[in-house]
């Protein structure tokens, strides 16, 4: 069976809020179809066994929340783990038009696998099992599709990112939230193999000591690139807290997610961003 | 209105400084004397600016017309020595303090920043001497392995700081990414026998990583840092590496203050300041022992060395100094100067 898919090509808008961070609409669904210039790939469909994990859904206060008004997070599935270097070479074996030798310069840019040796041969000295980096939005999302999945919102990452090993919110434990910006501040953490570390309390793995993840929708919330508006604003006290507030912790780790998400566009492929995969629960 | 007070303030010493320069040939700028910086016309092929790491500063401008510069600045995330022996993880443009920016007023300048492609997070770049949006910060915004150019037009002379402004910026400052850019006005500062680039900031550490210090949040926002050091490093202008003179000659220091909180309180121990350039700016005073020096600010200390000896550059806040590593010597050599200072009575 052949899936195929309509891609609408758009602008994403880095446009920065004067508000330093304000939610905007979402990115376009890939399945849109758009009276915008198209471009259709056939993906094909790919074998997946990495284990998913069911997170029950719940209502959290996100980090751009400008009034403390709460978000609901319905249950979905989440891959356990990030995509792997190897993973993704079945995906390119099975897709060549996702080759690094014929992908498009709007799907991806010109260090998209920087470092593969070729086409279909990993890096030089890379783990089969650490997770692929290198990769664009639109690559992660062909992905996903090539496996039946797709992109985890950014509410539900961050939603599973609350969790640490013992509760699915851990956001007042300050022992937990500095063990998160001691990991932000080490390099070259995306060459370790996955699932080396312990799971959270959903039992998922590695959601911060390798890589950041592209989340479907990464750009629908906006840190201003000069990112002080908000710390110095007179009424977004939930950014304010999130730059100031020792209490809450958490937000400051989440205040770097958001501030590296908004440097993004959907074809930027960078050494240590990659991404896992998830699911609608249907039953 | 603050502006014009800024330019009519400056015509008298920029005269001055013109007509000194006219004798040494080639006053291409002329034909623009008078003019307003936002008016005054940039020619020619844009050349690319030569950076000097601290304590050098480039060349002065001299005389020159205003011309199309381009500056390049890596950002990167790199693990160095902040003090005897001890290793810190730093964030830098180029180096800590970042490289030294010389430009003169009506440049236009067009400014690179490139992230490197093992950096863990996105950088940018705020310089205060910019009249636009975030100073540049928001349109340099630039993600692992990226590139960012903006342009802008260098309006006002004066001493300026630049620093990282992403998310969540304390840290990024707090981790070294900060540096001067310095716009001269038109004819250039007044020559001098020497120049030097200092910039103060503090370091908030906790043990990382294989040992290496890193940044500790808790203690930043209590202000309480371990390390408050002139150029990014425990004795960095000490023993060998201690700034230099000769009896008689006149020393300019350009000193900013990177913060990212504390105020300094600059001293040089034997030496009165001739002049200050009140933070950064244009107004003068003289006869000056101490200058404060804002975080994220700036000031331009000139004075004459008159008696040879070791003088101590330090932060007049002093357990800093004494206890925190802000402290840094400039060596004068020459002949005894008793007139001025001597052992001993009449």
């Amino acid at each position: 069976m052949r899936l195929k898919i309509a891609y609408n090509l758009f602008f994403i808008l880095c446009a920065i809020g004067t508000g330093s961070c304000t939610k905007q609409e979402p990115v376009p669904s890939l399945n849109n179809h758009s009276s915008h210039q198209e471009l259709s790939q056939e993906i094909v469909p790919i074998e997946s066994n990495v284990k998913m994990v069911e997170i029950t859904g719940g209502k959290y206060l996100p980090f751009y929340s400008a009034d403390d008004s709460l978000v609901a997070v319905n249950s979905f599935l989440i891959d356990e783990r990030p995509v792997t270097n190897l993973e993704f070479l079945n995906f390119i074996k099975a897709n060549p038009s996702w080759r690094k030798s014929n992908v498009k310069r709007i799907f991806a840019d010109s260090t998209y696998l920087r470092d593969w040796v070729s086409d279909t041969v990993l890096p030089i000295n890379s783990k089969p099992d650490a997770p692929v980096c290198f990769v664009s939005w639109f690559a992660a999302k062909a992905y996903a599709n090539a496996v039946g999945k797709r992109l985890p919102k950014l509410d539900e990452w961050e939603f599973v990112a609350m969790a640490d090993e013992e509760m699915p919110n851990a956001r007042e434990k300050s022992t937990y939230s500095n063990a998160i910006l001691n990991l932000y501040l080490i390099k070259d953490r995306q060459y370790n193999a996955v699932q080396q570390s312990k799971p959270n309390y959903w039992g998922v793995y590695n959601m911060f000591d390798l890589i950041w993840e592209w989340t479907d929708d990464f750009n629908s919330v906006l840190v201003s690139g000069e990112s002080r508006a908000g710390e110095y604003g007179d009424n977004n006290l939930v950014c304010a807290a999130g730059a100031t507030n020792a209490t809450d912790v958490l937000n400051y780790a989440a205040f770097m997610r958001f501030g590296f998400r908004t440097s993004l566009k959907a074809n930027y492929t960078i050494s240590n961003l990659g991404f896992r995969c998830a699911q609608d629960i249907t039953k | 209105m603050t502006k014009k007070a800024i330019l009519f303030g400056l015509a008298l010493p920029l005269m001055l400084a013109a007509c000194k320069s006219k004798t040494e040939g080639g006053d291409t700028s002329s034909s623009q004397k008078g003019t307003a910086a936002i008016d005054m016309v940039a020619e020619g092929e844009p050349i690319k600016l030569e950076l000097t790491p601290a304590p050098n500063v480039p060349a002065p401008v001299g005389n020159r017309a205003p011309k199309k510069v381009i500056v390049h600045l890596l950002t990167e995330e790199i693990e160095a020595e902040i003090a005897d022996g001890q290793k810190y993880t730093f964030w830098t443009f180029n180096q800590v303090p970042g490289s030294f920016i010389r430009v003169r007023e009506g440049d236009e300048v067009e400014l690179h920043l490139e992230n490197a492609s093992n950096s863990v997070m996105p950088h940018n770049i705020d310089l205060h001497a910019v009249n636009g949006p975030g100073g540049g910060a928001e349109a340099t915004f630039a993600a692992p392995g990226k590139e960012a150019v903006f342009t802008f037009k260098a309006l006002n002379p004066g001493l300026y700081v630049y620093h990282c402004a992403a998310p969540p910026v304390p840290m990024h400052i707090g981790n070294g990414m900060y540096g001067l850019i310095l716009v001269e006005p038109e004819g250039g500062l007044k020559p001098v026998d020497r120049e030097y680039y200092i910039m103060q900031g503090e370091f908030y550490t906790k043990a990382g990583a294989a040992g290496v210090l890193e940044f500790d949040n808790d203690k930043a926002m209590a202000e309480n840092p371990d390390y408050v050091l002139f150029n990014g490093k425990k004795g960095s202008m000490l023993g060998a590496n201690m700034l230099e003179a000769k009896v008689g000659e006149t020393i300019r220091l350009f000193v900013g203050n990177g913060g990212p909180n504390l105020v300094s309180s600059f001293h040089v121990i034997g030496e009165i300041f001739d002049n200050v350039y009140l933070e950064g700016g244009t107004t003068v005073s003289h006869n000056v022992q101490t200058t404060i020096i804002p975080a994220g600010g700036a000031a331009i200390v000139e004075f004459k060395v008159e008696v040879p000896g070791e003088y101590n550059i330090v932060d007049h806040s002093l357990s800093r100094t004494f206890n925190k590593g802000a402290l840094g010597k400039i060596k004068v050599t020459g002949e005894e100067n008793p007139k001025v200072f001597k052992k001993g009575g009449h």
